[in-house]
């Protein structure tokens, strides 16, 4: 019993990285429809420009918010320059660029700060948590950041004027426009809010994972797998859903014999699919009912 | 946000309507490019020979994507798992049983067929993201699997197998590799006209059907999940058929030449190619195949953001891949005619 409370606190604190992960990728999907295979390509550039502020001298928090701001400012650029022009082009292609700018993020990254894998610091220290060897307060931390930032999502999008324009503009763009909302920059707010969620999940996982290039990876599989699981539809569900599969891994790799590191992921992967074939719209996603 | 209304919504096209007489090439057209395709060994060196067979067989491996995406529209992460059954197959039954090399190829395509039709069972509940979640899952799954020890016998494990070379048959006088790239031909075209006479009968027209809108196919009297599986099956079938033809011609499989990178190779050459044009396939196997070593060749440290530009001015350019080009092409015969 004390390995299994055990486990399930092991699997909270990295599921706290997938949650993270999986609100920056719900949002996007909230925005613009589509998964970002990018996603996390532009968390670990974020997460780098932050390391750089602080070598030259940036103090933790100054460099944090900086770097919100240039993500936030970055996630429209990307926007404007690349996608707007391709919103007319099939999806797959569109699906196709993102591929095209994850490749181009990480070799530019790898060009400038090197493949060498880079300390980074976090503010909440990483003494025990309450006495509890499995969880540190770094880990609580990111823990707090990730609901925190939950709740914050949900009063903009449920009490602030433009986050009621951004819920129509992805419900309903057409009648949207009608009404006089400028949808095609609420898809450019939704990149840039999406990349500012990424950078906190970046600079919240750095310290875990280390900070290299390719830090993103394995994090953004995991990260998309919480949100289809928890349903891409909602928020809540995807930090739901990130937990359950921090716990799901690290059940997995100890209960099951002969499952080690290699058969973590598709093991996890498979578990998710089992449950979306029960329930295919995600654990707390709005069916959608289609008509001819 | 949080209100548990129910959405009601128009299916969106998740893939273009591409009309059926769209998706090949007219008569003259093929002939040019299938006397290319002869022709071109007499006058080349060996070593673009090879590179010509391997365009070839990831054509055939886009080709079998582009009748399940762009025929069916269901999408797919996960053709590199069938390439790798396929090609595991191939050298399985050439290594360890001593079967000739040309009848492994329908062996693999049988298994591969059956493994994917199997697949399309569970996948038929989802579909666009969660389908990709669902093939994605099983393209990484693969990897791991054929490295397990419990197969390591017949797989080699981490090391995989070499597999022989064939020669040429009969006494004939051509190097392996010429024999190989005529070998692997007369297959492509044979599944080509297969794949456009399947595309052009009642299952072709019922995976169409589907494609447009699941609900008025279901409607008129579409057995939509037979023909969902079924557009599966083949995809997979056909991929494993390549992916032993891809075994052969690299006399080489090992479980980390299968990953999920290459499963997304193959879906940007499709999109290159042109979702739904058939044809299209070997130019996007041409990309998949010669983009990445034009962007090594630009510049070392960077070839991955230069990959990256290229895609981007690809998808710029011609956003529906190479079929828009024969698009033009074809008007603009039409106005020289006039």
């Amino acid at each position: 019993m004390e390995l299994f409370t055990n486990q399930i606190l092991a699997g909270i604190s990295t599921g706290a990285i997938y949650a993270c992960m999986a609100l920056a990728v719900v949002m996007i999907y909230q925005a613009i429809d589509h998964l970002n295979f990018a996603q996390g390509e532009m968390a670990m550039f974020s997460t780098f420009i932050s390391w750089q502020l602080m070598q030259w001298g940036a103090p933790y928090w100054i460099a944090f918010i900086l770097t919100l701001a240039l993500s936030f400012a970055g996630g429209i650029a990307i926007e404007r320059a690349l996608f707007k022009p391709l919103t007319k082009a099939p999806i797959l292609t569109q699906v196709a660029g993102f591929i095209a700018l994850y490749s181009i993020i990480n070799s530019c990254a790898g060009l400038i700060w090197d493949f060498t894998i880079k300390q980074y610091p976090t503010p909440f220290g990483s003494s025990p948590f309450l006495g509890s060897q499995l969880i540190s307060t770094h880990q609580a931390g990111m823990i707090g950041i990730t609901l925190l930032m939950l709740v914050g999502l949900y009063f903009f999008f449920r009490y602030t004027r433009m986050g009621l324009a951004m819920r129509a503009a992805a419900s309903l763009p057409e009648s949207a426009r009608l009404v006089g909302i400028n949808t095609s920059w609420m898809i450019a707010l939704g990149w840039g809010m999406a990349a500012a969620i990424g950078a906190v999940a970046g600079m919240m996982i750095a310290p875990v994972v280390f900070l290299e290039p390719n830090m993103m990876l394995g994090v953004l599989i995991y990260g998309f797998a919480a949100a289809v699981l928890g349903g891409l539809t909602s928020p809540f569900g995807a930090v739901v859903g990130g937990f359950l599969v921090g716990i799901f891994e690290n059940l997995v790799g100890t209960y099951i014999p002969g499952v080690g590191n290699e058969l973590k992921l598709p093991i996890a992967l498979a578990l998710i699919v089992t449950v979306l074939v029960v329930k295919p719209a995600g654990l707390f996603g709005r069916p959608i009912v289609k008509r001819v | 946000m949080s209100a548990a209304v129910e959405e009601v919504v128009t299916e969106g096209q998740a893939v273009e309507a591409v009309p059926k007489r769209a998706m090949t090439l007219g008569a003259g057209t093929s002939l040019v490019v299938l006397a290319l395709l002869v022709f071109t060994p007499f006058v080349v060196k060996n070593f673009i020979i090879f590179q010509m067979t391997q365009v070839l067989i990831y054509a055939l491996a886009v080709l079998a994507l582009n009748i399940l995406t762009g025929g069916s529209g269901q999408f797919s992460l996960g053709q590199s798992a069938f390439y790798a059954i396929g090609a595991y197959t191939s050298a399985i039954l050439m290594e360890h049983f001593n079967v000739n090399y040309a009848l492994t190829l329908p062996i693999a395509g049988v298994l591969c067929f059956g493994a994917g039709f199997l697949f399309g069972q569970p996948a038929l509940r989802l579909s666009g993201v969660y389908l990709a979640l669902a093939t994605f899952a099983l393209a990484t799954a693969m990897p791991q699997l054929l490295k397990l020890g419990y197969f390591e016998h017949w797989t080699g494990g981490v090391q995989g197998l070499v597999v022989t070379k064939p020669d040429a048959p009969f006494g004939l006088p051509m190097s392996q590799d010429v024999w190989l790239y005529y070998f692997t031909l007369v297959i492509s075209i044979a599944i080509y006209v297969f794949s456009v006479n399947l595309l052009r009968s009642r299952s072709g027209r019922a995976f169409m059907a589907i494609r447009d809108n699941e609900i008025a196919a279901s409607a008129m009297g579409v057995n939509v999940s037979l023909y969902k599986t079924l557009a599966f099956g083949v995809s997979a079938g056909i991929t494993g058929v390549a992916g032993g033809l891809g075994a052969i011609a690299v006399q080489f499989v090992a479980p980390d030449s299968y990953t999920i990178n290459f499963a997304i190779a193959l879906f940007l050459g499709m999109v290159v190619g042109g979702v739904g044009w058939l044809p299209g396939s070997i130019v996007g196997a041409a990309f998949i195949i010669f983009v990445p070593n034009i962007a090594e060749s630009i510049s070392k440290g960077l070839s991955g953001a230069v990959f990256g530009v290229l895609l981007f001015l690809v998808i710029f350019l011609i956003p529906h891949g190479a079929r828009q080009i024969a698009i033009v092409g074809q008007q603009l015969a039409a106005r020289v005619r006039r």
